[in-house]
């Protein structure tokens, strides 16, 4: 299993390098100068903009401007954005933030999506079963940021039942409303892969196997179909993970939370390279991260797959 | 030219007898699906909003941005009941403009982008797919590393920073975008089909007669390898819908004086508070439209796969 993640982990560089490089590319292609955009109105002195220009690589060919800014990351250095805040350092503040975001949205997508799924998969075709379905796939097909304006309005503006926005309250109480509107999708795939699967599972020799020796109901569906109902659902939560980071830059604008996707989202209207490059390359090292923790975790919840 | 001629035909009568299995399946998946009231449901959805992207001027008789006067922008609707609410069924929007008229007229971006990027993500993942499949070594390894490179960048996240890069775009750049990130799955899935098939016999005997490369990707081997790889992309025409709705809502999608879902979302999020019909009438049919889209996905993998009956 060692040499399997190691394998792995080698495999990511590559993908990594091509990342970063096409996001740097593109915003290397961002129109407008950064330099004369953050002096605004007020003509800077020649001499200030070469310096300043050269300060931020920016007077560098582009092959060699990401050369520099790989050499830094290696040292663990994000680059700085104009008004010389650190990279890293900005992205320390605001992961927290979204760290309970995603924390919130997990609790409700594994909780309330597995049981509904569990609930559903149960009494397949009965009326738990249609309700489930159909209230999943309508919470599937309403876009999150039209979801998010709705539950502000009703559930925080009109009924004052949680914050409007605003990290005031802390954790958990600012961040309910905007983690369910982020774990609503996913909440209604978790539910219906759990159903799938757990319907399909039921119907297993081992299950009739298990059912015949006397084993009680409740273990029979919690100890043996329902652990081998996980795969599916934790594959799914392992990808998913980047549909979370789109959804974060909604939600997080939308409920004024300040975290990595609030900060995307800013820099991307200022045009702010070192930012975007740096919190992209951040959030993809995430993503590649968390799909190859769920290829491990495939060895602990079906023992039949070992990696060599 | 003799020989092509032979190598095609017998080739095509092995393909077509090995082709009788799916075809049966379709047929039985046919009979299971056109059984199914939710079926119907979403295609008459479809049909209808295939219909107004299409003939707008069935639904209405303004043009886009047509009529619009700002004295009497944002009066809501008289009646919730559309047939009964007068002049303007839908209210105004914040520049006056009819609301309903901009709703209909609003209908084609979503779904013109939705089809374009689903067809250029297909034929850029049937390609290089086809490619990675069928020669295996280092172009597998190429094609691969570079899917692997596009899958790592989220389609909403790359999407944005492609559409800020380039802030002058249409309709067509919007596509562009979003099909850059929308190939990969498919591409991994074609791959998948092209091996799985690219050593069977048909193929082995249409390379024997003599068929070359292309002739062997074209004829014997694409027909069999597209059947899933197309109901993926068809499937997920909503989540495609969703996304350029996202992306015009976010301000970096289509601009103004272009009309969509999006766009009218957009607006109205800054006087939702006051006017919730702004953000209500867009926002219902565009969940209507993913959720058809949805819901025919289900009903067709249900009819395709044999487990569940």
């Amino acid at each position: 299993m060692w040499r399997y993640a190691a394998r792995r982990l080698l495999q990511m560089v590559p993908v990594l390098l091509g990342t970063t490089f096409f996001i740097y590319v593109l915003v290397f292609a961002l129109p407008g100068d950064p330099i004369r955009a953050l002096a605004g109105e007020k003509p800077l002195p020649e001499s200030v903009y070469q310096t300043l220009r050269h300060h931020y690589h920016l007077d560098d060919p582009l092959l060699v401007q990401y050369g520099k800014y790989l050499l830094g990351l290696f040292h663990g250095d994000f680059g700085q954005t104009f008004n010389g805040q650190d990279v890293g350092q900005l992205i320390a503040d605001s992961w927290t933030i979204t760290a309970q975001l995603a924390v919130t949205a997990w609790i409700f997508e594994l909780v309330i999506g597995m049981t509904l799924g569990v609930w559903a998969g149960l009494r397949r075709g009965g009326l738990v079963d249609t309700t489930v379905l159909g209230g999943t796939t309508i919470a599937i097909a309403i876009p999150t940021f039209v979801l998010a304006y709705s539950a502000q309005l009703v559930l925080a503006l009109h009924l004052g039942w949680f914050p409007t926005a605003g990290t005031d309250e802390g954790w958990p109480m600012s961040y309910v409303l905007p983690g369910l509107v982020v774990a609503a999708a996913n909440l209604g795939y978790v539910a219906r892969l759990t159903r799938t699967t757990l319907a399909e599972n039921m119907r297993a020799d081992y299950v009739r196997t298990a059912v015949s020796k006397g084993l009680p109901y409740r273990r029979v569906v919690v100890r043996h179909t329902l652990r081998n109902s996980l795969i599916p659902v934790v594959t799914f939560l392992g990808t998913e993970i980047g549909y979370f980071m789109a959804g974060s830059i909604i939600v997080e604008g939308i409920f004024n939370l300040p975290g990595i996707g609030h900060e995307i989202w800013l820099a991307l209207q200022i045009k702010e390279g070192p930012t975007i490059v740096g919190i992209v390359t951040f959030l993809v090292l995430i993503y590649l991260l968390a799909n190859l923790l769920v290829d491990l975790l495939y060895g602990v919840l079906d023992p039949r797959i070992r990696y060599g | 030219m003799a020989e092509p001629d032979i190598a095609d035909v017998t080739a095509e009568a092995t393909a077509a007898a090995d082709v009788g299995a799916p075809a049966s399946l379709w047929r039985d998946a046919w009979g299971d699906l056109y059984r199914r009231p939710i079926f119907w449901i979403s295609m008459v959805i479809m049909l209808v909003m295939s219909a107004m992207a299409a003939f707008p001027s069935l639904f209405t008789s303004l043009g886009a941005n047509e009529h619009c006067d700002v004295r009497f922008a944002k009066q809501p609707p008289t009646s919730w009941n559309p047939f009964a609410a007068g002049d303007h069924p839908f209210g105004t929007d914040v520049h006056g403009c009819d609301y309903y008229a901009q709703v209909v007229h609003g209908t084609r971006a979503p779904i013109v982008i939705g089809f374009s990027v689903t067809l250029l993500s297909l034929a850029i993942a049937v390609t290089l797919g086809s490619l990675s499949g069928f020669y295996g070594r280092w172009p597998d390894a190429l094609i691969s590393r570079i899917t692997d490179v596009f899958f790592g960048l989220p389609l909403l996240l790359g999407a944005l920073v492609v559409l800020t890069a380039f802030p002058a775009h249409g309709i067509g750049g919007v596509v562009l975008a979003l099909g850059l990130f929308w190939w990969t799955t498919m591409t991994r899935l074609m791959r998948g089909q092209v091996i799985a098939v690219r050593n069977a016999d048909y193929v082995q005997a249409a390379r024997m007669l003599g068929a070359g490369d292309v002739r062997i990707m074209a004829r014997h081997i694409l027909p069999n390898a597209i059947a899933p790889i197309f109901v993926f992309a068809m499937l997920n025409v909503g989540v495609v819908i969703g996304s350029e709705s996202t992306l015009d809502f976010l301000g970096v999608g289509l601009q103004y004086p272009s009309v969509s879902w999006g766009l009218q979302l957009r607006e109205a999020q800054d006087v939702f508070v006051d006017y919730p019909y702004l953000l209500a009438y867009p926002a219902v049919l565009l969940t209507v439209t993913v959720l058809s889209f949805l819901l025919l996905g289900d009903a067709v993998r249900d009819a395709l796969d044999p487990r569940m009956r």
